[in-house]
């Protein structure tokens, strides 16, 4: 599905990834672990397409296709979907019609007729319970108001809605009480099919104690210092990140 | 990866949509502002005594007069003697059915995307059609005679309707008021005349398309506005000139007055030439605009949509008189490349328990220089006056300015006042978060401006809201990069 090759990246010149690679298969579930500043946020911006980081070396294909040729909107519309870190709020736009404009985009660019209003609000009401939106959130601006929990259920809410092939999931535990966290986990779960990737991007653990992933990853100063199954997330939990900081040379 | 920029820049170099010229004979008057010419434009008109008496003693007073300085905005000393300020078409012989107007003008029109004949039929929408000085088609003028509404331009109303002209024509904004509006008062062209008769609601929404069109004509529109008590109007306006390297002057006088129960709804899309991206050419509209609800419980409503014009200065304002009666100023303000816009309100609270709304949106792109000018005055009488206020101003891009002048003057104790004010940029996050949910950055940033102007856009007429958002969109293409 994605195929990351010796990636480098940097903010205002200096170079926050030094040469990351890695593979995610399609179906398969990676999360990518490190503490504050090792380049996470950075990586899944970078594969989003974000104007304020430059690519200066290596390659990125979604499935077989070259990412960086694409704009940030072409590679949502191709398949790649952001669970924003911090959501952005746009004052005065609904949340269902932003929704719907971005779902008619997407389905426009893969030769699927646009929906209409009803059939959208009957698909998006399903959607809403599964990740326990109040159907007020709907109507109201765009994260305008929300809480912090309400604002990372609302980026699994459009996830589920927009049906991406790869989900970046950026750090989307944050700031999530047990209740939210169970509630995000089961709709990232219910995400989960044969055809589909996820990549987490995760700080602690305990996200992965409601979602077991096929791939861990850990970054450190923007390398990928050591891979393993789902019982290294355990292992970090346990001993921190500092055990492995030779590894980052 | 290709960034917006190169897409953008094609499309801010695109050529204003509107900007043609039509083909056709004008009656013009000799360049120049004295006497003779006041004179003439009066009897071309064949006008009573009584108008070029009013029309001269307004002359004699704007000789006296000064041009105003104090506003936000810069633009090269205007020449008022080159200016030519009395043009009609030719083929106009007054007011005509549809059928026997010139082609060459329906042409214009439908390139504008208004068919006459259609919109009118279709949209329900009586279209007093102003083509430079002289209104040359009045539709749905028989069934709004039914109601007794008057809606005819103000030709036709000095010939007409003489009585409620001389009632009513400057006792809003009297012949002395300002520079423009004295101006105006002296070499009005045309424009239109509403009457709507006591407990009358006028069934349909009154539009109005203005056009600037023979080279180097002033454009003094004139609009007189009277509901009678209980009655009830909604009116729009809508605009748009053709392409001009010399920048034309512009000075509209609008008066409303509302009796007792009355209310007035005044809409305007204003989309002039705004000069090209480096701020050549342009309409300099120097604009007044005012209500008197007169009578208690009245009701005058200022809707604006300012898009268009190199200069925009501009202050439709409420006089509340009646007891309890309310007024209200919702207004988008949009400046890109060169644009200045000076805008804003006066609410004037003298009855008691008096009401005004003001919601301003002003929108800064470009090299734009976006100004909101506002004054809320509450005289010792105006027991239990309340004002909310709210100017809110978006940037976009950091060339670009916005200012707000907000002036409070209160003489009642049990006044109560209310002012919110906000800048604020389009983020860059803000249109990332749009693209990585598949939507264009051209189309991002017009979702995130038409959220801004919300609070605007519901307060206009359906069909005129969704001219704005379209508007919007157009006049901003090429701001972001």
């Amino acid at each position: 599905m994605l195929e990351i090759k010796n990636l480098h990246a940097s903010v205002d010149g200096s170079e926050i990834l030094h040469g990351v690679t890695l593979k995610i298969n399609r179906g398969e579930i990676h999360a990518v672990m490190g503490p504050n500043g090792s380049g996470k946020s950075t990586l899944a911006k970078v594969l989003a397409g974000h104007q304020g980081y430059e690519v200066t070396k290596g390659e990125v294909l979604l499935q077989g296709r070259d990412l960086f040729s694409l704009s940030p909107e072409e590679r949502a519309r191709e398949g790649i979907f952001l669970g924003f870190q911090y959501p952005v709020e746009i004052p005065g736009v609904s949340n269902m019609y932003f929704l719907k404009t971005a779902l008619n985009e997407i389905r426009k660019h893969r030769g699927l007729e646009e929906l209409d209003a009803m059939d959208f609000l009957a698909m998006v009401k399903e959607k809403m319970k599964m990740v326990n939106i109040d159907e007020s959130l709907a109507n109201r601006s765009v994260n305008e108001g929300f809480s912090g929990g309400e604002k990372k259920r609302n980026e699994i809410f459009q996830m589920l809605v927009l049906e991406p092939k790869l989900a970046i999931l950026d750090e989307t535990d944050s700031g999530l009480d047990i209740d939210a966290l169970k509630i995000v986990a089961n709709g990232v779960n219910s995400f989960r099919r044969e055809d589909r990737a996820i990549l987490l991007v995760t700080h602690y653990q305990r996200l992965l104690s409601y979602i077991t992933p096929d791939r861990v990853h850990v970054l450190l100063d923007g390398r990928i210092v050591k891979s393993g199954g789902k019982e290294l997330a355990l292992e970090l939990e346990e001993k921190g990140y500092g055990w492995l900081e030779g590894n980052a040379a | 990866m290709e960034t917006s920029t190169t897409n953008i820049e094609e499309l801010a170099t695109r050529e204003y949509k509107y900007g043609f010229v039509t083909q056709i004979e004008s009656d013009l008057a000799p360049a120049g502002l004295n006497e003779d010419i006041v004179r003439l434009i009066s009897s071309k008109k064949n006008e009573p005594e009584f108008m070029l008496e009013w029309r001269l003693k307004a002359f004699r007073h704007w000789l006296t007069m000064e041009e105003p300085k104090w506003a936000n905005i810069h633009y090269p000393a205007i020449d008022y003697q080159a200016a030519h300020y009395y043009s009609a078409p030719k083929s106009n012989k007054g007011p005509m059915s549809l059928d026997e107007v010139d082609p060459e003008l329906l042409k214009t029109y439908e390139k504008l995307g208004i068919p006459l004949r259609e919109q009118a039929m279709l949209a329900g929408v009586a279209v007093d059609a102003v083509f430079d000085s002289v209104s040359v088609a009045t539709t749905f003028k028989e069934k709004l005679g039914q109601l007794g509404i008057i809606f005819c331009s103000f030709s036709e109303a000095v010939l007409n309707h003489a009585d409620l002209i001389r009632k009513y024509l400057g006792s809003v904004v009297p012949y002395t008021d300002n520079f423009f509006a004295t101006l105006n008062s002296a070499v009005f062209s045309d424009g239109s005349f509403v009457y709507v008769p006591k407990g009358v609601r006028c069934p349909m929404e009154l539009s109005t398309y203005f056009r600037i069109n023979a080279e180097k004509t002033g454009q003094f529109e004139r609009t007189l506005i009277i509901a009678d008590e209980g009655s009830y109007v909604s009116y729009l306006e809508g605009c748009t000139a053709p392409m001009r390297d010399e920048n034309q002057l512009h000075a509209a006088v609008v008066e409303l007055i509302a009796h007792d129960n009355a209310t007035i709804k005044y809409s305007t899309v204003q989309n002039w030439y705004p000069g090209d991206k480096e701020g050549k050419g342009g309409i300099y509209n120097f604009v007044t605009k005012r209500g008197k609800c007169l009578g208690v419980r009245s009701k005058i409503s200022w809707t604006q949509v300012e898009t268009g014009s190199a200069i925009t200065w501009k202050y439709p304002s409420c006089i509340l008189q009646g007891d309890n009666s309310v007024g209200e100023f919702y207004s988008v303000a949009v400046t890109n490349n060169y644009q200045q816009a000076d805008t804003g309100t006066k609410m004037i609270h003298i009855g008691k328990n008096t009401r005004s709304t003001i919601v301003s949106k002003g929108i800064s792109a470009g090299h734009g220089q976006n100004t909101y000018r506002g004054m809320v005055k509450i005289l010792k009488g105006a027991t239990g006056a309340r004002n909310y206020s709210q100017c809110d101003s978006l940037l976009l891009g950091d060339k670009c300015g916005a200012h707000t002048f907000p002036y409070i003057e209160v003489k009642n104790s049990t006044a109560r006042m209310e002012h919110e004010a906000s800048i604020s940029k389009i983020g860059e996050d803000q249109i990332f978060y749009c693209q990585q949910r598949g939507i264009s950055a051209e189309a991002a940033v017009s979702m995130i401006v038409n959220g801004f102007c919300k609070e605007v856009f519901r307060e206009l007429p359906m069909e005129f809201a969704v001219e704005a958002q379209k508007l919007l969109g157009v006049s901003l293409e090429g701001s972001v990069g």
